[in-house]
């Protein structure tokens, strides 16, 4: 259940004076955050506001757009991950996402989608892999759903499945933290449980941080809540406070569902 | 007051359906015509002296153009050898890398290079190739053909990754995989039906090209293995047939023409079969 205690847990990510420009349009401005570790973090704000974009600036994913580029500064448990010599692919390793759309590799079992990260990366211990496959889908909780047929084609699954295979996909490398960007919108209400009930259950290990469009998602799976507007971090504090008593006005109206 | 007469109208309506059938029949009749001849013509021809054995002298009956059909899987495979390395690694550049203006550059000049006519590629290879080495040869032949499918298979490849959903190379790069495996492991993976159906239309394409060949490998009578050497290819030996003045070698060529048609077909119903396939393994 979400958590009120703010300053007492060490942050796993921070981002100082961070600003995005795609080309010549900006699309986050000024923004500085402490992200709790082994904790959920939910960014919410209306189309448009650059939560997305804060999202990928975390793993670095931003820069598949061509002509982006940042200022500032953003570290994972201390280390800069804009530094020079820090290769992206690296940064990903440590930070895993999840997408809006689940997106299992076609050409790929079950097994297979679970293993790949591993796999391109060089490990070849098979004992490992087994291992390890079993380990990520029992996190995903989706180990009994397909521990019979891990070799069926990984597009055979329903939708949910499908999204909580590519949590699997994700966790399987075993990142530090973990990215997720609309993971249940595409879901329908009960698939939607699953993966927040999952994502409570994900943060005794990981630190989370969740884009949703959804408010009531929102209250119901994170312990703090950014909310960004315009390209700015509007208010940013625990999630019950940022729901029942939030200091700026722009942040009620949102929250209340007056605009957005 | 009376129903309103529509009889104008449908009889625009008939007369148009009528018209858009009798086009759609006009694209259909050349193959059955060409079919028509051709099986009228070659069939009594076509035996397994006509796969096996080389062509024989005027006035001797019988013999075939076995030299001819080795000869063009010899010269296609050359091409493909060529053609297919180029074609499909220029097509994961145009769909995974470069800038903008430098695609466009390359896509155009791709698109141009399609539109050349045989022909001139026969004598750009025969300038470049044959006159240098002082010889027609079987890899000029081979060279010309791959030259011609490099465009060929790098548009159709590009088209095919491009076809591969973003989401898929966003999921393996979000996993630290690095863009090289990304692009071998994932992306050509999943459109890899889609670029060995370019490249066998594109095989497809260049099989039955007459003009380049006669600049290049030039044709023989004999059983040939030498590259450096002219080879025998299938349309080489048709023409050579077809304007010759004997009843005998015009029923050779009717015949080879058949088989080439044939081949060009069974390349067309494999592609065929191998997309069918890939949609059947979506639906799963």
């Amino acid at each position: 259940m979400p958590t009120d205690s703010t300053s007492t847990l060490t942050p796993a990510l921070t981002a100082r004076d961070l600003a995005v420009f795609f080309g010549s349009h900006q699309v986050l401005k000024n923004v500085s955050i402490d992200i709790a570790a082994k904790a959920v973090t939910a960014i919410i704000g209306p189309s448009g506001c650059g939560k997305s974009t804060f999202l990928r600036s975390l793993n670095r994913m931003h820069e598949l757009v061509p002509e982006a580029r940042m200022t500032g500064d953003i570290r994972l448990f201390g280390d800069d991950i804009y530094e020079r010599n820090v290769e992206p692919v690296i940064v990903r390793r440590r930070v895993g996402m999840v997408f809006q759309k689940s997106n299992p590799f076609p050409t790929m079992s079950i097994a297979e989608n679970v293993t790949v990260g591993l796999r391109l990366n060089g490990l070849r211990d098979k004992k490992l892999l087994t291992e390890r496959t079993e380990q990520s889908l029992q996190m995903a909780a989706l180990w009994d759903e397909v521990k019979d047929r891990l070799h069926a084609p990984a597009i055979s699954l329903s939708g949910g499945q499908q999204q909580r295979l590519c949590i699997a996909r994700a966790l399987a490398v075993q990142p530090e933290v973990l990215l997720m960007d609309e993971p249940a919108s595409a879901l329908d209400p009960l698939a939607t449980q699953k993966i927040e009930d999952l994502i409570i259950e994900l943060k005794k290990d990981y630190t989370i941080v969740i884009v949703t469009h959804n408010m009531q998602q929102a209250a119901r799976v994170s312990d703090f809540t950014a909310f960004f507007y315009l390209g700015e971090l509007v208010e940013f504090g625990p999630t019950k406070k940022i729901f029942t008593n939030p200091s700026q006005k722009r942040t009620e109206d949102y929250v209340t569902g007056r605009f957005g | 007051m009376t129903a309103p007469n529509h009889s104008w109208r449908k009889f625009k309506n008939v007369f148009m359906q009528a018209l858009a059938l009798v086009c759609a029949l006009l694209v259909v009749a050349p193959l059955v015509l060409v079919f028509y001849h051709l099986i009228k013509e070659g069939f009594s021809a076509i035996n397994w002296a006509f796969f096996t054995q080389l062509p024989k002298p005027v006035g001797e009956p019988g013999g075939g153009m076995g030299n001819a059909i080795v000869g063009t899987f010899v010269v296609l495979a050359q091409a493909a050898l060529l053609g297919v390395p180029v074609g499909v690694l220029g097509g994961v550049f145009l769909s995974e890398f470069g800038g903008s203006k430098l695609n466009w550059a390359i896509r155009f000049a791709a698109d141009i290079l399609n539109g050349v006519p045989s022909i001139t590629w026969g004598i750009v290879v025969y300038a470049l190739m044959v006159v240098p080495m002082k010889g027609f040869s079987a890899l000029a032949g081979g060279v010309v053909l791959g030259m011609m499918m490099i465009p060929l298979v790098m548009r159709t490849t590009e088209e095919v990754l491009q076809l591969v959903p973003g989401g898929y190379r966003e999921a393996a790069l979000a996993l630290g995989i690095a863009k090289w495996k990304t692009i071998v492991q994932i992306v050509i993976r999943t459109a890899l039906k889609g670029i060995v159906t370019g490249v066998l239309l594109a095989l497809a394409r260049v099989a039955g090209e007459t003009a380049p060949l006669l600049f290049t490998a030039l044709g023989n009578q004999h059983w040939s293995h030498k590259l450096n050497e002219p080879i025998s290819a299938m349309p080489l030996q048709i023409f050579n047939y077809a304007i010759s003045p004997y009843d005998d070698w015009h029923r050779q060529a009717w015949a080879g023409a058949l088989v080439l048609l044939l081949l060009v077909l069974s390349i067309n119903v494999g592609v065929r079969f191998l997309t069918r396939d890939r949609f059947g393994a979506r639906n799963h």
